[in-house]
């Protein structure tokens, strides 16, 4: 079995320069699932790339949750399909190679 | 060094207000935002010249220096001459290649934009001070028989030397992530992150199809018809096999777990398929003629 590691969210709000409150939206609006011990907030180390995208999406490109919550399922699907177009390129050149 | 026209970049003209400024980079960022183009290299150069149009355009100052200067880069020559004792802030230093880097909050300067601006912070984004390094992308060749097994490999990456782990059964135009991999960030900021993306050249006379493996195995026609032991190869070495009598031409032998390794999965192999090819005898003697003309008279 393979152990999570996790960060306080406290420590990625202070290096990420954004308030706690922002991640407790984000687990309202169920972009984020945040686990705690005790008293404390923590990420699991899967969901900072996730956090750090939403991060980025929101402050940067100025989207609004709504916003990120629509283009986060497509993000997925654009990344399954482009593994998907990778596997059959690589069937395609086997046929070409004959 | 080559002029950058950062408001063609924008689709702007030069009396554009800031507010049309701002919305232009905004739609555009949006458009080839590196989170919104999964693993599209044309989208990153997109951006980061989005960015540095922005970083210029979207304030007066650096605006108006662009304007007064970056018109006349011709003549950065005599501006140089002009300027010589004013610190290391004089527009157009000496020339290089035009040249955008992967990331976004900082390091996202052409030469163009650093000899006149000096090097770039990202001092516009909404959240200062620390900033996530850029992101590396690398590509990295292997042979077919190197992602059988998984291996160390060090990697050069900007002048620094990685070890990483490849695991077996990577498939070729796989994309992994090294995090933390990238550059460093800015003012103790998360480092970027490495992505490697393999090219797997087939150095086997097996095919691979996923996690198995096909190949063609030439019998005589006596072994053929008559059955008998023969040796395949296989990635892992030589197997006997046995072949039934009557075996025709085409058919195919699956030999469960001597294929591929499943990527992240130990223990776990693909099939190997070994498609029969029956090879007639050429140069028959006359006995053998003989005995043919007999057989097919029978």
């Amino acid at each position: 079995m393979q152990a999570t590691h996790y960060i306080a969210a406290a420590e990625f709000c202070s290096s990420h320069q954004v308030e706690l409150t922002f991640i407790h939206e984000l687990q309202q609006n169920d972009l984020l699932e945040l686990s705690a011990e005790g008293q404390e907030l923590l990420i699991s180390e899967e969901q900072i790339s996730v956090l750090e995208k939403i991060v980025r999406l929101h402050f940067d490109l100025e989207i609004n949750l709504e916003g990120i919550a629509a283009i986060l399922p497509l993000l997925e699907r654009v990344e399954s399909l482009q593994r998907e177009m990778t596997a059959l390129r690589n069937k395609l050149g086997r046929y070409e190679d004959i | 060094m080559e002029f950058i026209d950062y408001y063609k970049i924008l689709g702007l003209d030069k009396n554009a207000s800031q507010e049309d400024i701002r919305k232009a980079y905004r739609k555009l960022a949006r458009k080839h935002h590196p989170d919104l183009n999964p693993n599209d290299a044309e989208a990153h150069r997109r951006f980061q010249q989005i960015n540095e149009a922005n970083e210029v355009l979207g304030d007066p100052e650096k605006r108006k220096k662009y304007d007064q200067y970056g018109k006349d880069w011709q003549h950065a020559d005599q501006f140089e001459k002009a300027g010589q004792g004013q610190g290391p802030q004089q527009p157009f230093g000496s020339g290089g290649q035009q040249f955008y880097t992967e990331g976004f909050e900082e390091g996202f300067a052409s030469d163009f934009f650093e000899s006149l601006f000096g090097h770039a912070t990202g001092s516009r984004s909404r959240r200062t001070g620390r900033f996530r390094g850029q992101d590396y992308e690398a590509g990295l060749q292997l042979n077919l028989t190197d992602a059988y097994i998984t291996h160390q490999q060090t990697l050069t990456v900007n002048g620094k030397n990685i070890r990483i782990t490849i695991p077996a059964g990577i498939e070729n135009g796989q994309k992994i992530r090294l995090k933390g991999h990238g550059a460093p960030g800015v003012n103790g900021g998360p480092s970027g992150d490495l992505y490697i993306t393999f090219s797997i050249h087939n150095n086997t006379a097996f095919r691979r199809s996923g996690d198995d493996l096909h190949t063609t195995l030439t019998i005589d026609l006596y072994t053929a018809l008559l059955g008998g032991e023969v040796t395949a190869d296989t990635l892992a070495g030589k197997v006997k096999l046995k072949i039934k009598p009557e075996t025709q031409n085409d058919t195919r032998i699956r030999l469960k777990g001597k294929g591929f390794p499943v990527y992240k999965k130990e223990g776990e192999y693909g099939d190997l398929y070994l498609t029969i090819q029956v090879q007639l005898p050429t140069n028959l003697t006359s006995q053998q003629k003989d005995l043919f003309t007999q057989l097919s008279k029978m």
